[in-house]
Parts: structure tokens; C-alpha cells; sequence
């Protein structure tokens, strides 16, 4: 599945993003370099406030760096207009995160095929097998604010990967939930992503976790280890 | 603004320093004042006299029914002058009002009336004499004989008088004291009526006769600013003879006090400050306040030491200003009947 | 322990500016309204009842004459001196100024001037001439007399002694007799003293207060209504911010607080900030009555000829019920929530419930709640009678479309999600109906505000159309003529008839027609009026049979006071019995009237003789000329009737700019109530909308997407609005007016009107919508990706 040879999908050079601080600016990312291409898996560790979620917040469109380069699917993200870089997310990207990642108005259904109804390619068979293999078919009516913690990240992955994105991003998918549920989603994420082909980046401080993927970095003072 | 009470405090100028309204009334203001050796004009003088500021024709009369229960009775015109003089219309300063009431020996009737003069709502003449105010009227071909109406939402009476006797002048023949400090009034009376007629009460007709007394006065400053108010005694004695007797009571204790003995064949005897006296012995709760409704009446000089005793002590005249005024019976020295009127407590 | 409390609760507020902002700013402005309005009430009925007393109406029995408006003074000396407690009236005009005159020494208690003129000395009363008078009236008397400023005397009156004012007038007889309750036991019969005079009883003499009522009825159905929209964002304020600190109570609780000393904290800090609200409000009533009050007394005294005094007193019934009312509604509307606090569990969740989801239980009690309203609503229109049935079944109808209205948008908004075909329309869709419990109060509030709007645009449009044709048909006649006396009424006749212009003389009477007062009219039939009158319904041949003095015609007022109507018999006079052969609609004018012939009026009031003509003319100016130089007559005892129309309808113009002026407030209040319920939602917004921002939307999409949402909303209560706001005029037309004027008028609609209203409807909505709308394009990523970041 891996084609070493494909222009990356996530391609991140001397990536630098500051926070404005008390005193002055607080530098995070101080000059990231990161290709990832389809079918590659990649853990992404560091302590609290190293700038993980920073990293993957650009890494998904979500966020603008300070100055570098960032490519996504061969788009230039930082040359692009907000709603040209809202194209990208629904089109490209998918981004499971650690908590509210459900639209609370929409059904367990519809908030699945949400994302693949907005960049207009909505397979109704993938979202029934998705959800078959997710253990949700029998919460399709329900509203999130029915659904355990372990059931609504399962919803988020299949909303993730029911708009067939090349790049699925996870920030502590699992983080909110307890051990043996953690497990099992995050089995079923790579399991799943694994099936679709698609580069996968999951932003994780379990070591257990990082395991599972092809390769680790360790994010330390900015810098990619 | 009050006018009926405005009214009052011109000519009960006692009311008025209680109100605040302090010297209202005791000064002369343009009007004639009394002077000494009247020369009364009859029957011209029966009539108003509109430069003095205030005048009253009121008549008392102690009644009995065939029965022999004792009633009283009061009419009383009164008129006050804004100005002195007279004019036409109701440009006319004068004023009038009357008083009537019933007393019975359990109940007592009172109503007033009000007319601007001028109009011919109210007035005296004397050639027929006729005092009117509204439909109330004491009117006949002279001042001895005489016809009485009044009436109000709940009594009326329908009298008739004739004088026995002759007028009879109080004070210096007729000007009489009311103040150390000299101030007076015209006051002469016609104390020997015999009365008969018909009190309408709410319970039917009641035929009544007795004795009826009327005082005529006017002055235009009768009472000094440290007089509280007055007690008045119109006697008539079983032995003929009549007692008229007042004392205007002083601020912080004191009187001033006169009187008139009145013989049965009228001539008169005057008595000086301090020859009358009347002390209380005993008081009343009348509306809301301490009355004194019997008294120690006392003129050494005739030998009158007597009990003075109200018919009926509820006798209020709850009117624009209020007052007490009602029949009273005699014991002791003498006995007999007479009124009693009682302005200034409060 | 307790101030430590106080700062802990109190640091919420200065966390939540806004919070406190719409919590006072929506209190005082509730209040702003209800006590602004209740000040012109009670200023207007403070003028009133001043005026009703100086001029004795409806509170003494009285002796006018049968014919004229002059008692020789003889009469009542006569009266008096027949035992008639009676007191003297005498009242004419002078400089557009009521002169009235009376006697102090007879007049009753409660004869206003008497109570008015406390300050007045008798002496200077009946001493040389002068006239007493408010303030603002002083300046418009012209009069060579002493004028004594009297500020207890009714605006637009001055006040003297009887022969003051005999003199002023020129006269020497009175207008009336006021007969005094306490009588002497016997009197000879009125008849045989004064067989020329009559009494007219007190309460049927004409009654100035049932007209005005109907006005302020008007006036406070829409300060309540105001004050409901205000209670609306008052209560929606408490919930969040006693929401919000739940975490703050049970740290509290945890930490040993007494939940009754916190809960009695809190009612204080409650009551503290509604007194605060409250003063704001009352302060701001005062200033809109002030401003709105030269209106309201121009209005009051152009259609009901009563005088409302142009300043404004602080008087204690309406900053009074402004404060009572802010603050209870600020208690009740915390009650509820501090009864959630006190039965919390120590431990329970801290965490802000979703308060603006309410239950589904809630929904339903709600409805139910509305249901029940309603049905009320139509039990007093079914079963009730007079004008608080009518206020009632309003106030029912209001409330119960109010709380009905989530209930009947939801199903709207579930069908419209249904049938989107987008995933971002069905989005907005179910986004749109879960915002319905956050915002329903708001909503509630716009609604009522619409629905006002609505039927006070059709009322007022309905009775100006209905005026206007009024005015067309009464007023046919090019011009009006008052004559002096009747030597130069029948000199006017002579003349017109000689140069052939039609003559129509207004002969009237005061009488007592079907146990009612009422005013007899005699009238010339001929074309003017054949052509012109349009009745509301007739017999054949009504004009011929009135000409033959076989039959009157009524207006609407006593046809419906009296329950009679067309072929029914009236006796017009004593012993004069006619069938009634129309029944003429007659707007503005609080009197009954019958119609008939001039023959017929001349035989039944021979003394009577008319003083007021219309002419016809094709030359109103040429014939104006004839009339000022050969007859001699004062120009301005000639009135052009298109004046006079134009008078008439700025009269009835200006009546309704008080209650438009209302409206636009309300309209502004709801639009303010929407605004703070959506900022005050803000925060929880952010939440709902990062997942569909994260999920590919630009902040710009959500931003319109939620202004799109408050468009969507004010559109669906317009619809909702529509036709309770109609079924709010038919009450106000067909059951209030009746009851309060006399008279139905007919229901126009002016769907222009109504959508001009929608679109200012959603106007506001929009601008409420705008900022918070705004505030959320501009939110940070970062501030939307906190939402879902590890380290919250």
C-alpha cells in the first residue's frame, strides 16, 4: 500500500507557530519538518504543551503557521483564502479529537455522513458498513448527548472515514476513555484507516499507542526528534 | 378651603386661635364697633346691621309635650360680614347662616344652612319682621308675635310665640362687656315668649308648648385674644324671674364673667365680672371629647346657689364648627328650666 | 463568612458584564415602560378627575332647564327658598378657556373647585373680582380681571365665584343646579316651583371617565404588555447566570457554607439588582412620559375635549407599581431557579446543564399551559360581558399564543429539516430547532410585540377609513355658520333662502331618550342628506318616513346602549312614540342621538332655536364674503367644513401617535430581548459550532448561517404573529371598543401594513442577530479549536 515514490500528502517544512504570551511570544513549533504519505500511520508524542495539537492543528487546516511551508494533498495551505482552506478540511482532511466531535442538532446518522455529504461524494453503503463495524448501528437515530464517550468517538471515526479523507488526523482519540474501550477504538481506527488507504497522524502521549503505528516522533522544544 | 368653617372663625374667633388663625376677627377692620349708651331704634333694630361684622337672632325655648316630657329647641340666624356694608347681588359681603335643633331627652337633632346675601337667600326684615334663610323662616306681623320654621333631613318644627313680657337690654342698657379689655357688644333679648307648636321627629309629630327666649347681638370684635370660649346660661326660674349669665374663660384659668336678673315684670338688674359664677361639677364624654354637663351656678347678690343640669348631656351640635347647646333643668336654691350653650372645648 | 460569600457571587457579574448588563438593562427597561405609561395614565386621570369634579359631572344630581342652558337666577332662589338644597353653576367660555362659576358656601363637598381652591382664602374668593386658574391656563385668558394662579384647579378651567363669573360673561342667570345629597324632610316638587326645569340624575349625566378609560385601557394593555416582553428577558438573564454558578454554589457548599445563608444571599443580591433595575426603569418611564405626554394631552383633548395638564407630577401610584412590579417580576423569575439550588445535591454535577435544552415533560406542560389559556381565552369571548372580560380574554388569548408558539414553530422546523436536501441545510435545520428552547423567550417576546403591532395597526387603519367616510357624510355641508342669537339665525335663514343657497340648521336638544341621556337632533331632510348618510341599516323609505315625521333615525351608540334597532319603537319625547327607521354609524362622539324632522323637534322644543347652519354652496369663499359683510357675522363664526375635516382627522392622527410611539418601543424591546438571549447563548455556542467549523465551514459560512437562523425565526412568529395580532384587533374592534365606546367598528385589513410590519419584524431580528453573528465570524481558530484541545 505504501508508494515511497507518491508526493507526500502532509508535507511540513520549517514549520514555526509562537502563542502571544504574558511576555511576549511563545514560541512552539521552531522549525517542523514532516512527510506523510498514503498509507503511512505516524505517532506524534511529546509532553503536555509541546505543541502536538499545535502541529496537528496545521497539520489539518485548522490552524495557520507563522511562517514555513505546509502542503497538504499537494495544496499550499498558507496561500490559500479561509474558504479555499474549508475546502480542504471537508475535502481532504479528517480530524477525530479527544471530545466534542459530534454536532449535537444531528443524529448519530446523519453526523456521520456529514462530512462526506459536505465534500459530495456520500457513499451510503460505506456509512452502513462503517457503522456495522463500529458497533453503531443501533444508535443511527439517537443524539449524541445519548451516546457513552467510547460510542461517540466511535461516531467521530466513522464520520472521519466515511468521507474517504487522504489524511485522517487524531488528536488523543482515546484519551477520554478508559483503557480497555481505548483499545478497542483505536484498534478499529487503524484497522479501519489500514482498509481505506489513507495517511493517518495521531497525536498520542500512550506509549502503547505510539507502538501501533509505522513510525514515532517525539516532539521536544519545537523541534521533531 | 372650608367655607362654612371660615365662616365660623369670623364670628367664633375662639375656634379660630385653636386653628392658628390667631386675631381673626378681633380687630375691627372697617367695621363699626360698639359704643356705650346705645339708642336702639325699633323696630329697626331688629333688622341686620350690616356694617357690624357679625349679628345673631337665636332663640332657645324649653318645651314639654302633653305628657310633660321635656324637649328644647334652637333656631338661630346668623350673619357674618366679609366687609362692612351692603351691595347688590352677590356682590353682597354678607353672609348667613343658621343653626336648628330638637333635644329630647335621649336625642338630639341638628342641621345648618348656608346663603350668601344679596340674592335673597337669606335676610331680615322688620316691618313684617321675617328672618329667612332657604325655607326657614321666624316671621310675623311684629317682633312679639311670631311663627317659627325649620327643617332638616331628619326633623323639623313648626312653632308659633307671642311675647309676654317687654324687651329686656343686658349690660349698660344694652351695651354689654365681654372682656376686661372693654370688648362688647349690643345685646338685648326677648325672654318671655310663650311657644306652641309641632316638632316632626322620626318617630311622628309631637305636640309641644313652653317658654321660648330669643337674644338678638351683634359687634364686630366680641371676644380678646386670650379668651378660650364661653359658657352661657339663660335661666328661668319657677318664681318668675330670669337669669342670664356668662363666662367667657380665660387662657391658663380666669373668667370674666356677666350676668342679667330679669324680674317677672321685666326690669333688669346688671351684674359686674365676678358676681356670676359657674363652676363644673361634672363632665360628659361627648363626641370624642370632656364636656361639662352640670354645674354649680352661684349669684350671692339673689341668693342663687344652684345645680345646673343638661337634659340631655349628648346635646352636640355636630356641625361645621361644633359646639354644645341644649335645655337644661334647675335644682337647689332656685329651679326651673333654661339653656345652656358651651363653645371652646376641645 | 457572609461578605466572603457575597464576593464569590458577586465576582459571576464582574466575570459576565453583559450578564448584568441585560439582567438591569432588561429590568429597567420593563419597567421603563409599564411605569412610563402608568405616568400618563395617572397624569391623565389625575386631569380628569379634577376636571370631572370642578365641573360636577356625573357626581351630583342636577337642574338644568328642559330647553336653552340657562336657570334665571330667580329659579334657584325660588328652589332654595322652596327647600331645594341646591348650589349654584355657571359656566361659559372665554378664550377657549371653561369659566366656571359657583358658590362656596352652598356647593357640595367633592365639588372639585372646592377641594381644588384649598390654598384660596374665602375672603379673596369672594372679595374683589378674580378668577382662579392652573398655571398653564392662565396665559391663554385675556381677561380685564384679576387672574390668581391655582394650581389645583383642572387645566383648561378657570374658576370664580358665581357673580365673578356672571360678570365676566355678561350675564346674570346660571347654567345649572347642583342638588346636594342631604334633603329636608319635605319640599314641594321641582314642577311646581320650576315646571321648566328638570333633573337629570347623576349618573346619567354625560360621563367623561368611560370614554377616556377606554384610552387608557388601550395604554396600559400595552405597558403590561411591554412589561411582559421585559419580564421575558429578566427571566431568561436569572436562569443563565444561576445556571452558570451552580459550580460556584456547591464550591461554596463544600466548602461549609449554610445553603440557607447562601440561598438568603442570593436573594438579596437578587433584590438588590432589581431595585437598581427598578430606579433605571422608573427614571426611564419618566423620561418617556415626559416626552410622550404633550402627545397624549393634545390627543385626550382633541377627541374627548378633555384637558390634560401638560406637566408631569412623581406621583407615588406609578413609580410605585414600576418598582413593585420590577422587583416581583426579578423574585418570581429567580424563585424558580433558587429552588433548583436548594434541592441540589451537594455533589451534583457542576458543570452548566444544557439549561436551554428544556425536557420534553417541560415542553408538554407548556403547551398544556397554552391550551388551557387559549380555551380561556375563547370562554370569555363566548361567555363574557363588559370591558374586563374583554381585557381578560386579550390578556389569556396573548399569553396562551405566546407559550404556544415553540409548540407550534417545532413541527415547522422538523418538516423543514426533513425535507433538506444538504447536509448543511439539514444542519441548519436541527441547529435552528434546538436554538427554539434557548430562544423561545425571546421569541415569546418578538411575538407579542408583532401581534401588538398588528392589531393596533389594524384598529387605528380601520377606524381612520371608517372616519374618514364619516367625516364625508356628516360634514357634506361647504360651511359651517354660528350665530349669536336668534335674531341673527333668522336673519341668516332670510337671507339664504332669498339668494336660493340651501340652509341645514342643527337644531339639538339634551333629553332623556330610552331611559338613556342622549341628544335630540332635528334635521332639514333634503338631498344633503339623502345623498350622503350611508346607514348601517334601514328600512325602505327611512328619509320619507323621518320627513313625514313618522320615524327617527339612531346612531349606533344609543341603538346598542338601548338594545334597539331598525322597525324597533323609540319615544322620543314624552308621549311621542316613532318607529326607528335607521341606524346611522356615528364615530368620535360619546352621546346618543336621534334624528328627526325639524318639524317634528320644533313642535316637541318649541323654545329651542337652532344657533349652528351648514350651507351648501358651490363658492364656499364667495358666499363667506356675503355672509361677513351683509349679514355682519364675525369671520370666525365660519367655519369651512374642509377645515373642519382636516381637524377632525388630525385629531384622530394624533390620538394613535402614543400607542404607535408604544409599539415601536415594544417592537425595540423584544428585538433587545432577542439580542441578549443570543449573546447570552454565545458561549454555548461555541461548543455546537467548532465540530461543523472543524468539519470544513468558514467562520463567515456559520456567522450568516446564524444570521440566516434569527431571519428564519422572526419569520416564522411574523406567521405566528399574523393572525393573533388580527384575532387582537377583532378584540379590540368588536368587543372592547363596543364596550367602551358604544359603537363596533368594521375590520379592515391592510396586508401591506402587515408586511411592512414582517419585514421590520425580521429587520430586528436581524439587527439583534447582527452582532453576536459578527462576533462569532471573528472568533479566533484557536478559540474554536479549545473546544476540542487536550490540555482545557
Amino acid at each position: 500500500m505504501k508508494d515511497t515514490n507518491a508526493p507526500p500528502l502532509l508535507d511540513l517544512v520549517g514549520v514555526h507557530k509562537s502563542y502571544s504570551g504574558a511576555e511576549g511570544p511563545v514560541p512552539v513549533l521552531r522549525g517542523v519538518d514532516l512527510q506523510l504519505r498514503a498509507g503511512e500511520t505516524l505517532a506524534l508524542t511529546g509532553e503536555s504543551g509541546s505543541g502536538k495539537s499545535t502541529l496537528l492543528h496545521i497539520a489539518g487546516a485548522l490552524d495557520l503557521a507563522d511562517s514555513g511551508q505546509v502542503r497538504i494533498a499537494g495544496h499550499d495551505i498558507t496561500a490559500m483564502s479561509d474558504t479555499q482552506r474549508a475546502e480542504v478540511r471537508r475535502r481532504d482532511v479528517a480530524v477525530v479529537f479527544q471530545q466534542f466531535n459530534l454536532i449535537p442538532s444531528l443524529t448519530v446518522a446523519d453526523n456521520i455522513a456529514f462530512q462526506a455529504r459536505l465534500s459530495g461524494h456520500v457513499d451510503a453503503e460505506l456509512v452502513a458498513r462503517l457503522a456495522d463495524r463500529l458497533g453503531l448501528a443501533e444508535q443511527m437515530r439517537k443524539y449524541p448527548e445519548a451516546l457513552s464517550g467510547g460510542q461517540q468517538q466511535r461516531v467521530a471515526i466513522a464520520r472521519a472515514l466515511a468521507a474517504r479523507p487522504r489524511l485522517l488526523l487524531a488528536d488523543e482519540p482515546t484519551g477520554n476513555l478508559d483503557e480497555d474501550t481505548a483499545a478497542e477504538v483505536l484498534d478499529q481506527l487503524v484497522a479501519l484507516v489500514s482498509d481505506s488507504g489513507a495517511a493517518l497522524l495521531v497525536v498520542t502521549h500512550s506509549p502503547a499507542i505510539a507502538a501501533r503505528m509505522d513510525q514515532r516522533l517525539h516532539l521536544r522544544q519545537g523541534h521533531l526528534e | 378651603m372650608n367655607a362654612r368653617v371660615m365662616i365660623f372663625l369670623l364670628i367664633w374667633p375662639v375656634a379660630a386661635w385653636a386653628q392658628g388663625f390667631a386675631g381673626l376677627g378681633s380687630t375691627a377692620d372697617g367695621f363699626a364697633v360698639p359704643a356705650p349708651d346705645p339708642g336702639f331704634d325699633f323696630p329697626a333694630d331688629h333688622g341686620p346691621h350690616p356694617d357690624y361684622r357679625i349679628e345673631w337672632w337665636y332663640l332657645t325655648a324649653n318645651l314639654s309635650s302633653s305628657d310633660g316630657t321635656p324637649f328644647g329647641l334652637q333656631w338661630t340666624l346668623f350673619r357674618s360680614a366679609l366687609a362692612p356694608g351692603e351691595a347688590e347681588d352677590w356682590q353682597s359681603p354678607q353672609v348667613w347662616f343658621a343653626h336648628a335643633a330638637v333635644t329630647t331627652p335621649d336625642a338630639h337633632f341638628a342641621t345648618e344652612r348656608f346663603a350668601r346675601g344679596g340674592v335673597g337667600l337669606a335676610g331680615v326684615t322688620v316691618a313684617p319682621f321675617r328672618a329667612w334663610i332657604d325655607e326657614w323662616a321666624m316671621q310675623g306681623p311684629d317682633f312679639d308675635t311670631l311663627s317659627l320654621t325649620a327643617q332638616g333631613p331628619d326633623f323639623g318644627y313648626d312653632m308659633r310665640m307671642q311675647a309676654q313680657g317687654p324687651l329686656v337690654f343686658h349690660g349698660a342698657d344694652g351695651f354689654s362687656v365681654k372682656s376686661s379689655a372693654g370688648q362688647a357688644s349690643y345685646y338685648y333679648s326677648q325672654p318671655f315668649y310663650a311657644i306652641s307648636g309641632t316638632l316632626m321627629l322620626p318617630d311622628g309629630p309631637v305636640e309641644v308648648s313652653g317658654s321660648a327666649w330669643l337674644d338678638r347681638e351683634w359687634s364686630s370684635q366680641p371676644l380678646s385674644d386670650d379668651q378660650s370660649g364661653w359658657d352661657w346660661f339663660s335661666l328661668s326660674f319657677d318664681s318668675g324671674d330670669k337669669l342670664m349669665g356668662f363666662q367667657l374663660r380665660q387662657r391658663g384659668g380666669g373668667s370674666f364673667s356677666a350676668a342679667t336678673w330679669i324680674a317677672p315684670d321685666g326690669s333688669t338688674t346688671a351684674f359686674a365680672d365676678g358676681a356670676f359664677r359657674a363652676v363644673p361639677l361634672a363632665s360628659s364624654r361627648v363626641a370624642g371629647r370632656d364636656v361639662p354637663t352640670r354645674w354649680q351656678v352661684t349669684l350671692p347678690d339673689r341668693g342663687v346657689d344652684a345645680t345646673v343640669a343638661a337634659l340631655n348631656p349628648q346635646a352636640w351640635m355636630g356641625l361645621s364648627i361644633p359646639y354644645w347647646e341644649g335645655p337644661v333643668t334647675i335644682e337647689g336654691s332656685h329651679t326651673g328650666v333654661g339653656y345652656l350653650e358651651m363653645t371652646g372645648y376641645e | 463568612m457572609k461578605r466572603a460569600c457575597l464576593a464569590a457571587l458577586m465576582s459571576h457579574w464582574r466575570r459576565n458584564p453583559l450578564q448584568l448588563f441585560a439582567f438591569l438593562a432588561g429590568l429597567a427597561l420593563a419597567t421603563g415602560l409599564w411605569s412610563g405609561v402608568q405616568a400618563i395614565n395617572a397624569e391623565a386621570r389625575a386631569s380628569y378627575d379634577a376636571a370631572a369634579q370642578t365641573l360636577g359631572e356625573g357626581q351630583f344630581d342636577q337642574i338644568v332647564p328642559r330647553s336653552g342652558d340657562r336657570i334665571a337666577q330667580a329659579d334657584y332662589v325660588a328652589l332654595r327658598r322652596a327647600g331645594w338644597m341646591v348650589s349654584p353653576v355657571i359656566e361659559g367660555r372665554v378664550d377657549g378657556v371653561r369659566v366656571l362659576g359657583f358658590d362656596p358656601l352652598s356647593s357640595p363637598a367633592g365639588f372639585g373647585v372646592n377641594n381644588a381652591a384649598d390654598d384660596i382664602d374665602l375672603g379673596a374668593f369672594l372679595g374683589p373680582d378674580q378668577l382662579f386658574a392652573a398655571p398653564e391656563t392662565l396665559p391663554r385668558l385675556s381677561l380685564d380681571i384679576a387672574l390668581t394662579e391655582a394650581p389645583g384647579v383642572a387645566p383648561g378651567i378657570a374658576a370664580g365665584d358665581v357673580g365673578v363669573v356672571q360678570r365676566v360673561l355678561d350675564r346674570r342667570d346660571l347654567s345649572r343646579l347642583l342638588v346636594l345629597a342631604d334633603q329636608p324632610l319635605t319640599r314641594p316638587p321641582l314642577d311646581r316651583i320650576a315646571p321648566h326645569l328638570r333633573l337629570l340624575p347623576a349618573s346619567q349625566s354625560a360621563d367623561l371617565g368611560e370614554l377616556t378609560d377606554s384610552f387608557h385601557l388601550n395604554l396600559t394593555a400595552f405597558g403590561l404588555l411591554s412589561f411582559a416582553v421585559g419580564l421575558f428577558i429578566v427571566y431568561s438573564t436569572i436562569g443563565l447566570a444561576f445556571e452558570q454558578r451552580r459550580g460556584v454554589v456547591r464550591t461554596l457548599r463544600a466548602l461549609g457554607v449554610p445553603l440557607p445563608r447562601l440561598i438568603g444571599i442570593m436573594v438579596a443580591e437578587v433584590l438588590l439588582l432589581a431595585l437598581v433595575g427598578a430606579v433605571l426603569g422608573v427614571f426611564l418611564g419618566y423620561v418617556l412620559a415626559a416626552l410622550l405626554l404633550p402627545d397624549v394631552a393634545i390627543t385626550l383633548r382633541g377627541l374627548y375635549g378633555a384637558e390634560v395638564s401638560g406637566t408631569l407630577r412623581f406621583r407615588p401610584e406609578w413609580w410605585g407599581s414600576g418598582m413593585a412590579i420590577a422587583v416581583l417580576g426579578a423574585v418570581s423569575a429567580a424563585g424558580a431557579r433558587l429552588w433548583q439550588i436548594a434541592r441540589m445535591p451537594l455533589l451534583a454535577s457542576a458543570r452548566p446543564r444544557a439549561w436551554a435544552m428544556t425536557t420534553g415533560q417541560a415542553q408538554r406542560i407548556q403547551a398544556a399551559v397554552a391550551a388551557m389559556l387559549l380555551l380561556a381565552a375563547g370562554l370569555f369571548a363566548l361567555l363574557g360581558s363588559g370591558l374586563a372580560a374583554g381585557f381578560a380574554l386579550l390578556g389569556c388569548f396573548l399569553i396562551g399564543a405566546a407559550l404556544a408558539l415553540p409548540v407550534l414553530v417545532r413541527p415547522v422546523l422538523t418538516l423543514a429539516e426533513g425535507a433538506s436536501r444538504t447536509p448543511v441545510s439539514t444542519w441548519f435545520w436541527a441547529d435552528t430547532r434546538q436554538q427554539l428552547p434557548g430562544l423561545s423567550l425571546a421569541l415569546m417576546a418578538l411575538l407579542l410585540a408583532i401581534s401588538a403591532n398588528v392589531g393596533v395597526a389594524t384598529m387605528v387603519s380601520s377606524f381612520r377609513l371608517t372616519f374618514v367616510a364619516f367625516l364625508d357624510q356628516r360634514l357634506a355641508p361647504e360651511l359651517y355658520v354660528q350665530t349669536a342669537d336668534a335674531a341673527e339665525a333668522q336673519g341668516l335663514e332670510t337671507t339664504m333662502q332669498a339668494q336660493g343657497i340651501p340652509v341645514l340648521p342643527l337644531l339639538r336638544a339634551d333629553a332623556r331618550i330610552a331611559d338613556l341621556p342622549a341628544r335630540l337632533l332635528g334635521v332639514r331632510v333634503g338631498p344633503t342628506y339623502r345623498d350622503n348618510w350611508v346607514f348601517l341599516d334601514a328600512s325602505a323609505g327611512a328619509w320619507d318616513r323621518v320627513a313625514d315625521g313618522a320615524g327617527a333615525i339612531l346612531n349606533e351608540q344609543l341603538a346598542r346602549r338601548a338594545g334597539l334597532w331598525v322597525d324597533d319603537a323609540i319615544d322620543v319625547a314624552p308621549g311621542v312614540t316613532l318607529p326607528v327607521v335607521a341606524v346611522v354609524g356615528d364615530y368620535g362622539n360619546p352621546l346618543g342621538q336621534v334624528f328627526v324632522s325639524e318639524p317634528l323637534f320644533r313642535d316637541l322644543h318649541p323654545d329651542a332655536s337652532p344657533r349652528q347652519f351648514g350651507l351648501r354652496t358651490d363658492d364656499p369663499a364667495a358666499l363667506r364674503a356675503v355672509l361677513e359683510t351683509e349679514l355682519g357675522l364675525a369671520p370666525s363664526a365660519i367655519t369651512n367644513q374642509t377645515a373642519l375635516k382636516a381637524f377632525s382627522l388630525q385629531v384622530f392622527e394624533r390620538t394613535f401617535t402614543v400607542t404607535a410611539a408604544l409599539n415601536v418601543l415594544t417592537l425595540a424591546v423584544a428585538g433587545f430581548a432577542m439580542l441578549m438571549s443570543l449573546l447570552t447563548l454565545a458561549d454555548l455556542r461555541v461548543p455546537q459550532l467548532a465540530p461543523v467549523w472543524a468539519l470544513g465551514l468558514t467562520r463567515r459560512d456559520i456567522g450568516q448561517l446564524e444570521l440566516m437562523r434569527a431571519g428564519v425565526f422572526a419569520a416564522l412568529v411574523c406567521i405566528v404573529a399574523l393572525p393573533v395580532g388580527l384575532a387582537l384587533a377583532w378584540v379590540l374592534l368588536a368587543i372592547i371598543n363596543v364596550e367602551a365606546f358604544g359603537w363596533r367598528l368594521p375590520m379592515f385589513l391592510f396586508p401591506a401594513d402587515y408586511a411592512r410590519l414582517g419585514l421590520y419584524a425580521v429587520l430586528a431580528a436581524l439587527l439583534a442577530a447582527a452582532w453576536p453573528a459578527w462576533r462569532l465570524m471573528r472568533t479566533p481558530p484557536s478559540a474554536l479549536l479549545k473546544v476540542f484541545a487536550n490540555e482545557r
